[in-house]
């Protein structure tokens, strides 16, 4: 047994409202510059969809994640070692921008400069890659809400065996939100295809995260990453990706993503999990093992022997019950609600889901039956076999049993919690009906629908004995960074060059190259130009309001 | 084609040609050094191929291969002609005829590889805009050396062997090169080689000292050790405050 810590999420769906809060701020916090226009490391998908990029679970297509070879050993889709080394020069399987899409701004100086005329002038379009008049055709989530769905849906790769049913039932379709984020996997393929080995693992939370200084941008870790989380900035031709907002979680508060869900829908905790057993468990033969096999690769905390381990090896006390404490534990193993999202890449995902009740509860309740009702949700479970399986596409690698027994336990809290809030006799036949008892089924209904922000995010700060690096800034001389090398925008070898500079200070700086610099494609006029979208509201910019009267 | 050894003795060299055939090799590979290892010191972050592959695809897909497998054969071929002495493969029993017909045959194959595929790349550079707009002046010097340097290499190989007695560079190129690395400099070799080789000679030092500033580095990083590592690279957080050490006098007291 080699126990290690993993930060790991879980979200619940059924909460989602789609309202890409997490997508904004996380975009705000981490890649607002230029060369990541197009990337969002936190994007909110609806399903049944495409997706960001278009189509990305399809990996017959894009290769990625890890499969079997013929004598059942782990390796990577892509092709291993000499293969990833004799396409260096030109990745075969790179997405292009437009899997992605163009990003784009507006020409808003239009609007304000036009010259009075008939017709209101038009902010047109630009794109944010060539500079040039664009016409807009897709974006990260062109497909909101199932907009344009009867041209785009047969191409949800996870529809595929069941699209007759879904197309059949249309006027009665489905449909839910699935915010996605890096999976900080234990077996990462995106690490494991880097030819420079610049993405690493984190051996103190698990936490996977691209080492910017080794990064020499062969993309390789973009095509070897099967959910397309690790994303090739066109600037400065490195990797970037979601770091689980390190710098937030080493001081105990939650991601970005988290912090800002609207919907609270988001868990944050430890998992302890036995290192040892990972390679085993990610080679599981049958794809619809792999569920199963990944939840028992996490440790009981509460296991004096996994406790006693986890002391030897280093971890401090407090880590150990924060897993104790961990809500994502409970909702992965003790309640057994959350399932990873496409177990069978193979790469042991950490950001695992409670897969939604809502679209089952919405076509009861049209139907005219009691949506309340256990009875009707668990006949409605297994009669609505298209969302289920749907789900189980996504899940469970196919094999419905698991999102049933998720969902029906779903429908029971449902059930057991309104005679409750009616002051009704609670029936513990509802509990027992999906095999917990009524206190266990109340405990999940706490931490599903009450849970504060310290229930919610369980995050053990980084130790005392490295406070000072997290301050970064404290007690350093701060006039080393000002005007030193790396400090300009672009370095003597193109954008960012130079050394690096601590993250706070590339905040501070970034914030004022936006308001002073930023514009799209570097228009001639741009010192009198303002973009309204990254002013913060403090101080006058140039151009943004006319000049002073001459008194 | 001669095969007695080039003779030197009464070659005026003068002070141009100690400049040209001395001077700009130890400047150029002094520069090629000293500034990798301050590019490596100062600059991990600029470090990179800077792919542009996101933006364009069709014609990457035909023309990057094509020139980085052919530049990686004029690079093995130059080894084969510059560093291994002629009385080496003289001994191993290559006859003067096989190894040129070898050298010749590969030269070109290589060198056509590497024009068409730079040809392509740079007519991509030019005409898809994302790509041009991408390009820095320091690209656009880098390309200009490059080129020079490729298409006199070449031109120097066809043209050499289209008359009817090739000039032998193993008899004077080459000694004069390894004579540079052995630190006794014969620049009487080169003064006495045809004028090709020698433009191709200077435009390879210019390009060898504008290397550790242009997007070139990347030659250095082609990842070998990828074969022999683990696939997954665990490492622990960073236990040094801040992201660089401290300078003197600032250390943490524990």
């Amino acid at each position: 047994m080699r126990v290690m810590a993993q930060m790991a999420m879980v979200m619940n769906l059924d909460k989602c409202i789609g309202c890409h809060t997490c997508s904004v701020t996380c975009k705000q916090a981490w890649s607002n510059c230029s060369g990541v226009e197009y990337v969002w490391f936190n994007n909110v998908e609806t399903r049944p969809g495409q997706g960001y990029p278009r189509a990305y679970e399809d990996q017959e297509r894009w290769r990625g994640g890890w499969e079997l070879n013929r004598r059942g050993r782990l390796r990577l889709k892509g092709g291993g070692r000499l293969r990833k080394l004799f396409t260096i020069f030109s990745n075969p399987k790179l997405p292009s921008i437009d899997d992605y899409y163009e990003p784009w701004t507006y020409d808003y100086d239009t609007l304000t400069t036009a010259p009075l005329q008939e017709h209101t002038p038009v902010a047109q379009p630009r794109s944010l890659i060539s500079g040039q008049p664009t016409k807009i055709t897709w974006s990260a989530n062109w497909d909101d809400n199932l907009g344009g769905a009867p041209d785009h849906l047969h191409r949800d790769p996870m529809i595929k065996g069941i699209e007759d049913k879904v197309r059949l039932e249309f006027e009665k379709t489905f449909m839910f939100y699935l915010p996605r984020i890096c999976e900080h996997c234990l077996n990462p393929s995106c690490a494991a295809s880097c030819p420079s080995g610049a993405i690493y693992k984190r051996s103190e939370d698990g936490i996977v995260l691209v080492d910017q200084d080794k990064c020499r941008g062969w993309r390789m870790c973009v095509s070897g990453c099967p959910y397309k989380k690790v994303y090739f900035n066109h600037r400065t031709g490195k990797a970037e990706k979601c770091t689980f907002c390190f710098p937030r979680v080493e001081v105990g508060i939650p991601t970005v993503c988290a912090e800002t869900c609207v919907g609270r829908l988001r868990y944050i905790g430890l998992v302890l999990y036995d290192a040892d057993r990972v390679l085993a468990a990610a080679s599981t033969p049958d794809d619809k093992d792999l569920y199963e096999a990944q939840r028992e690769v996490f440790l009981d905390p509460n296991d004096p022997a996994v406790v006693a381990e986890a002391e030897r090896v280093g971890i401090p006390r407090d880590w150990i019950e924060a897993a104790q404490r961990s809500p994502v534990y409970a909702l992965i193993n003790k309640y057994r609600v959350a399932l990873p999202l496409h177990p069978e890449y193979r790469t042991m995902p950490m950001v695992w889901y409670i897969p939604p009740l809502s679209p089952v509860v919405d076509i009861v309740r049209d139907t005219g039956h009691d949506a309340e009702d256990h009875g009707n949700l668990f006949a409605a479970v297994d009669a609505l076999r298209i969302p289920v399986e749907y789900l189980a596409n996504l899940f469970t690698a196919g094999d419905p049993a698991p999102v049933d027994a998720v969902l029906r336990k779903l429908a029971a809290m449902r059930s057991y919690l309104r005679d409750i809030n009616l002051g009704r006799e609670p029936r513990e036949s509802i509990p027992e009906s999906v095999g917990m008892t009524g206190e266990q089924v109340y405990d999940m209904y706490r931490l599903l629908a009450l849970a504060k922000y310290d229930e919610r995010y369980v995050i053990p700060p980084a130790h005392a004995e490295q406070a000072h690096g997290l301050e970064e800034l404290a007690t350093e001389c701060s006039l080393d960074y000002e005007g030193g090398p790396g400090m300009g925008g672009s370095g003597p070898f193109g954008e960012s060059s130079g050394g690096a500079s601590p993250i706070a200070v590339e905040n501070f700086r970034m914030l004022r190259d936006r308001q002073t610099s930023d514009t799209y494609a570097a228009p001639v006029d741009k010192g009198s130009r303002v973009n309204l979208l990254n002013w913060d509201g403090k101080g006058t910019p140039d151009g943004l309001f006319p000049p002073k009267e001459e008194s | 084609m001669s095969a007695e050894p080039v003779s030197t003795t009464g070659v005026e060299v003068g002070a141009l040609g100690t400049l040209l055939w001395v001077a700009v090799p130890y400047a150029a590979i002094a520069t090629f050094v000293v500034g990798h290892v301050w590019r490596y010191r100062y600059d991990k972050f600029g470090w990179t191929t800077r792919s542009s592959q996101l933006y364009e695809n069709r014609l990457l897909r035909l023309g990057s291969p094509l020139f980085h497998f052919g530049i990686l054969l004029v690079a093995v071929g130059h080894v084969g002609g510059l560093l291994i002495p002629r009385n080496w493969t003289e001994t191993l029993g290559v006859s003067d005829h096989l190894y040129h017909a070898v050298a010749v045959s590969l030269g070109v194959l290589a060198g056509v590889c590497t024009l068409a595929g730079a040809a392509i790349l740079i007519y991509r550079r030019r005409t898809v805009g994302p790509v041009f707009s991408a390009t820095t002046r320091n690209d656009k010097v880098m390309y200009v050396l490059l080129i020079a340097t490729i298409l006199l290499g070449l031109g120097t190989t066809v043209l050499g062997n289209l008359t009817d007695s090739p000039h032998d560079y193993r008899q004077t190129v080459s000694p004069w090169f390894r004579s540079i690395f052995t630190l006794h400099p014969d620049p009487a070799l080169m003064v006495v080689a045809p004028l090709g080789f020698r433009l191709h000679a200077l435009a390879a030092w210019s390009l060898f000292a504008f290397w550790p500033f242009s997007r070139l580095v990347h030659v250095f990083s082609l990842p070998i050790g990828y074969l022999t590592r683990p696939y997954i690279v665990y490492r622990t957080r960073d236990t040094a405050p801040g992201t660089r050490t401290p300078h003197r006098g600032w250390e943490r007291t524990p």
